[in-house]
């Protein structure tokens, strides 16, 4: 997304990393060494996949081509789905420990607020709508959590220079300050974002919607009283008929966000000496110091196919998005843990090939998803021509006063997981009002456990091993679940007790109802009454085996 | 629900002349502004896509033919 980077300063990267050597450099001809995955790029999606591929029994190697960690807070707003994956990583907590909680967003017009949206507007969820942490942050935990792992191998300072595809495997030519050394992977996962080396290797078509505007990011360090929301303008008086968006990250911390003229000169924008004023007439003071500017323009782009012979790409190398709606770095970590348990299930041998396909047609559907929402968030911050400058010009006015006006109003659409209409999925037979289709992420809710502490359902399905879990709510004689599944009980003496009734509720739940959940979450089918032969064949079709 | 395109006004000629009276004495910039108001306000209170989208194609084609026309004459 960033067009350049300039005038870092302190914080801006928390960790340097050694390049090591490794034994694999040290073979010679034939014996070059190989591995059921590779993945390519230690940035938040990276790290986070190859955490999930390890803790599934996996062993991965990772590798990077610089030493450290990302300059810059870049991405901030980690979304309450990948708070969920990385609560299945074991390092959640961490994440939301030192994040800023946050659930409301304001929309202002000039000097007036004109709408106010809460995110998550109910209780009974582990979770936040939001934190806001810098990806900096995020990354270090995860290389944290990746050293205590013994099945990630980490090597920075490796830089993949040429790719071969054989039939069943690829093989990496790898640079390093020792030189270059060959290894084979069984499959190449792709995380090396926007630019992605790999994609130019495969020779993928990268198209798709550039935008003129120009937008300046600041991030600046001051003490301010203003409240953990997420603050937009329209119009306001310190940056006339343009946008503007305030955010607090933790360590007092503050996102900027400007949106520039089209032709603005990006050398001067980008001068601390020139964004300076901007930025106090904004704050209405000048009591603030610098920690990272970067001036952007974005495009709106996807890859026509996620997978390339033996190479997967996930995150910003496969697809781009407008920053407005924090669905860049949430959509490249639900790729992840869409990736995650089917690549697992392929190189154990216990689900076919064409399982990952889904990861394809899953993922390139919330890609477009991603895209449309953020390119009409977008079109309405920067109006292509005079007439859509006039309907928003309506829309705000509208807004004054009416509900409908208020909701039309796009200051951003925030990152929800897409509800997938996939081949994985059994469609509903029985009668449903409510609780998530099938293919869509399994809501939480608060349970009881026999024991009598409170857990939620995400805490219960990580119990379960994170694997196909079968939820079930009790009604006498239950069906004899399938090897293999874990089994969350709702009700009877040894189940926990949905003592709110907020997962009755959630679910559309009555004595009987069961949901088959895949191992990333995601709702595979759902019964009011299973049968065995209902649960095994929707089982057989979510692991790509029917 | 279909887009009803039949005469749905007891008299239509009230419904057009409240049109028009609403953008007497408007600037060229502040008619477009008013329409612009309206269609929205309106397409809300329809609020079914289809039906927007199928007025939307109605206007539109006829928009097209009646400037082809135009230019033909």
């Amino acid at each position: 997304m960033a067009q350049s980077r300039f005038q870092s300063s302190k914080v801006q990267s928390e960790a340097q990393f050694g390049y090591r050597r490794h034994a694999d450099q040290d073979r010679t001809g034939g014996s070059m060494a190989e591995y059921p995955v590779v993945v390519i790029g230690a940035g938040p999606v990276g790290l986070s996949l190859a955490i999930d591929l390890a803790q599934r029994g996996q062993g991965v190697v990772l590798l990077d081509d610089a030493d450290r960690i990302g300059e810059g807070s870049r991405a901030i707003c980690f979304s309450k789905r990948s708070l969920e994956f990385w609560d299945r990583l074991g390092i959640g907590q961490r994440m939301v420990d030192k994040g800023v909680v946050w659930c409301v967003g304001k929309i202002f017009h000039s000097t007036s607020q004109l709408y106010q949206f809460d995110l998550l507007p109910e209780q009974g969820h582990k979770r936040p709508a939001f934190i806001n942490l810098q990806q900096f942050y995020a990354e270090g935990y995860l290389v944290d959590r990746v050293r205590e792992l013994a099945g990630v191998d980490l090597r920075w300072r490796n830089k993949v220079i040429a790719l071969e595809q054989r039939n069943d495997h690829a093989i990496l030519t790898v640079e390093t300050p020792d030189g270059p050394y060959r290894i084979g992977a069984n499959y190449v996962v792709a995380c090396d974002g926007a630019r992605s080396s790999l994609r130019q290797m495969v020779g993928a078509q990268f198209a798709g919607k550039v935008f003129e505007d120009q937008f300046l990011i600041a991030d600046v360090r001051m003490t301010a009283e203003f409240p953990t929301e997420r603050w937009f303008w329209f119009d306001p008086p310190f940056h006339a008929g343009r946008s503007a968006l305030l955010h607090k990250q933790p360590d007092d911390i503050w996102r900027i966000d400007l949106q520039l003229n089209p032709d603005a000169d990006p050398v001067a924008e980008k001068k601390p000496e020139n964004v300076r004023p901007r930025i106090a007439r904004m704050l209405g003071h000048d009591k603030f110091d610098f920690e990272w500017i970067s001036l952007y323009k974005f495009q709106c782009r996807r890859m026509d196919k996620f997978i390339h012979g033996r190479v997967i790409f996930a995150g910003d190398a496969a697809h781009q998005v407008s920053p407005f709606g924090a669905r860049g770095a949430n959509s490249g970590l639900e790729d992840a843990e869409n990736l995650a348990w089917k690549l697992d299930r392929v190189l154990r041998k216990v689900s076919p090939e064409a399982l990952l396909e889904s990861y394809h047609v899953e993922r390139s559907m919330a890609a477009d998803e991603n895209i449309r929402e953020s390119t009409r968030s977008t079109d309405f911050m920067a109006p292509a021509t005079r007439q859509e400058a006039r309907l928003r010009k309506a829309v705000l006015s509208l807004a004054r006063e009416t509900e409908f006006g208020k909701r039309m109003i796009n200051g951003g659409r925030l990152s929800v997981p897409s509800i997938y209409d996939s081949p994985l999925s059994t469609a509903d037979r029985d009668l449903w009002r409510g609780g998530p289709r099938p293919g869509a992420s399994m809501p939480d809710a608060p349970i009881t456990a026999p024991a009598g502490e409170t857990v939620y359902l995400t805490d219960a399905f990580i119990k379960c091993g994170t694997r196909f879990t079968l939820l079930e709510f009790v009604n006498g004689a239950m069906v004899d679940p399938p090897d293999g599944l874990g089994v969350i009980r709702i009700g009877g003496d040894a189940g926990f007790s949905d003592s709110t009734g907020l997962t009755a509720v959630r679910y559309d739940a009555e004595p009987g109802t069961a949901y088959l959940l895949r191992p990333d979450g995601y709702v595979a089918a759902r019964f009011r009454h299973p049968t065995r032969i209902a649960l095994d064949a929707a089982l057989a079709r979510a692991a790509g085996n029917d | 629900m279909a887009l009803s395109t039949r005469s749905n006004f007891a008299k239509p000629d009230d419904a057009y002349r409240a049109i028009v009276e609403a953008h007497r004495g408007l600037s060229e910039a502040q008619s477009a502004d008013l329409d612009a108001a309206l269609v929205l306000i309106l397409a809300n209170h329809i609020g079914d896509i289809d039906v927007l989208h199928e007025a939307i194609a109605l206007a539109k084609r006829r928009m097209l033919e009646a400037s082809q026309q135009q230019q033909q004459q």
